[in-house]
């Protein structure tokens, strides 16, 4: 491509020279592949740019704006939005409910996944079985998901009542007591998760080299001493991962909330992504919205690029 | 190191446990022995114990759905049905419009599905096989996407939407959810192991790119397209807090939506026709997922630890 204006070097001349017509062909056929390249992938850049670039940098725009998606033209209000909103007792309740919602969701999904992971891989009859059934919960819609809890967690009639009958105790009214509700969505939305991450941790397992295992058991390792000084360590990479991407679901976890509890009472079980859409779409507040989304997107962001900064320097046993 | 000797009920195995022993205690177990059966038992109890935490709430669903009044307004519960009261899924029907959700998820999944697998093949081969000078930067810009919290992009899209007039309406629904990342990216993969000299060979016979992709690299990645195509629709048939912005009228709203417009219908407490709305949303993928469930895990788990 770049023969023709490179300094013919002595001996190359020769190829030069007659190669001629043949470097016009080829760029001739560079135009064409770039063209071909540009129309193959341009319906997707463009969705990509239109619906997922743009709004998220025009989103950080309209959270120095004032408006209520009928006046004319939005009005340029500076930091207020933000001053409102670290000012106000609300907002931490909502920040302080999605740190809860989102931590015991992670932590709770990978302890109880990892266990999970362990125990199916244990070559039990029904392993594969229960495997099927518990990744089931991930792939239903969560407003299925949603309305099935809110009847199980009826205090009258819900499996809750039963539940909590076992120990002599009596259910609590959990999506409409504000006590009680941030629990009601992070215990739903647990369940939901935790089979999907049960079955990774289980897939990674198989992964594991065995010789490392064999070697250990020479070395004396076993049970629970086994597990803790070599999968543990070895699942390292996949249980940093589902942090991550735990994190990031778990903080726009949208379904589950609005059909349990729509973020009420009050705000008790109100989270950062419940906000962002309240704001918007039921105070047609443009600018708290865009405001809370700004907050949101930078907390993600910084998720995200500890990840990719920590991803190159994981430990590697293999 | 291997030990598959040891099991081995032969004098060398008995010189090879006696070598071992000098350095290691000999009662390490190998790796097959069956453990004692307080073990077992704990562990199937355990397992018994996870299968209750994941199928209970199904069984829940799925016999309230069925159960008549006096089976679910009673305590202690009722967990046989006793009779079998189909009814619930009538009174359901007829206190939402059922068929029109089910119609309107039918379409916006079909096609918003078709569209993003469609958009993500073609960049994809893009990708894999045609030079381009800048194809890593747009690349990477593509993959940068994928870490854009799709939450914090509805408001604008929402704004963009109505300029473009589409508020409730199918367009509206499907198209801003048509840029496809994780997809493409999944269907890449797989391309790049098309191995080089079929391509080439069809490259001899004269196929141009179009004909190579149609006629040789398509049918070669055929399963990854299709577990993409399962994981897309998933999320198109599950998705929710978008079709709820855009739509408006009761008319325009899919399966998810559709649900909480029947529990505020059945005043919150008409559990047995709530259940059974809650079966039909969830019913289908639930089908889905048991008939190709070795694909989604595997593409899911892929995605998660290889990736």
């Amino acid at each position: 491509m770049t023969a023709v204006v490179d300094p013919p070097r002595p001996g190359q001349a020769a190829v030069a020279a007659p190669s001629r017509p043949v470097t016009r062909n080829r760029r001739r056929s560079n135009r064409r592949e770039a063209l071909l390249f540009g129309a193959l992938i341009l319906p997707n850049l463009a969705a990509i740019l239109v619906f997922s670039y743009y709004p998220t940098i025009y989103n950080v725009v309209l959270s120095f704006m004032d408006w209520d998606m009928v006046a004319a033209a939005p009005e340029w209000i500076g930091l207020a939005n933000y001053q409102d909103l670290f000012t106000s007792d609300d907002f931490y309740t909502v920040l302080g409910n999605t740190a809860i919602f989102t931590g015991v969701a992670v932590v709770g999904s990978l302890a109880g996944g990892l266990a999970i992971g362990q125990l199916l891989s244990q070559r039990l009859k029904f392993s594969g079985f229960t495997r099927t059934m518990a990744f089931a919960p991930h792939m239903l819609p969560g407003a299925a998901v949603g309305i099935l809890w809110l009847f199980m967690f009826d205090p009258t009639y819900g499996l809750s009542r039963w539940f909590f009958g076992l120990f002599g105790l009596t259910s609590p009214s959990w999506t409409t007591t504000s006590d009680w509700s941030i629990w009601a969505i992070t215990i739903a939305y647990t369940w939901q998760r935790l089979g999907f991450v049960a079955i990774i941790y289980y897939t990674a397992i198989q992964d594991l080299p065995r010789d490392v295992y064999e070697a250990a058991e020479l070395d004396g390792a076993r049970g629970f001493g086994l597990f803790w000084s070599i999968t543990r360590p070895l699942l390292s990479p996949v249980t940093f991962f589902l942090t991550v991407t735990g994190i990031i679901s778990a903080a726009q976890a949208f379904d589950i909330i609005a059909t349990l509890t729509g973020g009420g009472p009050g705000n008790s079980s109100a989270t950062l992504t419940w906000m962002v859409y309240e704001e918007a779409f039921q105070r047609f507040d443009v600018g708290t919205s865009a405001a809370a989304a700004t907050v949101l997107f930078l907390v993600l962001l910084g998720v995200t690029i500890v990840q990719t900064r920590t991803a190159g320097r994981q430990v590697h046993y293999s | 190191m291997s030990l598959d000797v040891r099991p081995l009920p032969t004098a060398s195995s008995a010189v090879a446990d006696a070598a071992l022993s000098a350095d290691v205690p000999t009662t390490a177990p190998p790796r097959r022995v069956r453990r004692p059966l307080a073990v077992r038992l704990a562990l199937y109890v355990l397992l018994a114990l996870t299968l209750t935490v994941f199928v209970l709430p199904l069984v829940w669903l799925f016999t309230s759905a069925v159960k008549p009044e006096h089976d679910i307004y009673v305590y202690p519960l009722q967990w046989i049905p006793t009779a079998l009261e189909l009814a619930n899924f009538s009174d359901a029907w007829t206190a939402a419009p059922f068929d029109r959700f089910f119609l309107n998820s039918l379409i916006t999944t079909v096609s918003g599905t078709t569209l993003e697998v469609g958009l993500a093949v073609l960049s994809a081969y893009a990708f894999a096989f045609v030079r381009f000078r800048w194809k890593t930067p747009l690349f990477l810009l593509m993959l940068g996407s994928m870490m854009l919290p799709g939450h914090v992009t509805l408001l604008v899209n929402y704004i963009t939407v109505g300029n473009l007039g589409w508020l409730n309406t199918y367009l509206g629904i499907v198209l801003p959810g048509i840029g496809s990342a994780f997809a493409m990216f999944l269907i890449y993969q797989q391309m790049r192991r098309v191995s080089d000299e079929v391509v080439d060979a069809a490259k001899l016979d004269g196929a141009g790119h179009l004909r190579r992709m149609w006629s040789v690299v398509i049918p070669m990645s055929r399963p990854m397209i299709l577990t993409g195509t399962l994981i897309v629709m998933f999320a198109k048939w599950n998705d929710y807090v978008w079709p709820l912005i855009v739509t408006s009228t009761v008319d325009m709203r899919t399966l998810p939506i559709g649900l909480m417009f029947l529990r505020s219908q059945e005043g919150y407490t008409n559990w047995g026709a709530i259940m059974a709305g809650t079966v039909m949303v969830a019913l289908p993928m639930l089908l889905i997922f048991f008939v190709a469930q070795r694909r989604i895990i595997g593409g899911l788990a892929a995605g998660a630890t290889k990736g």
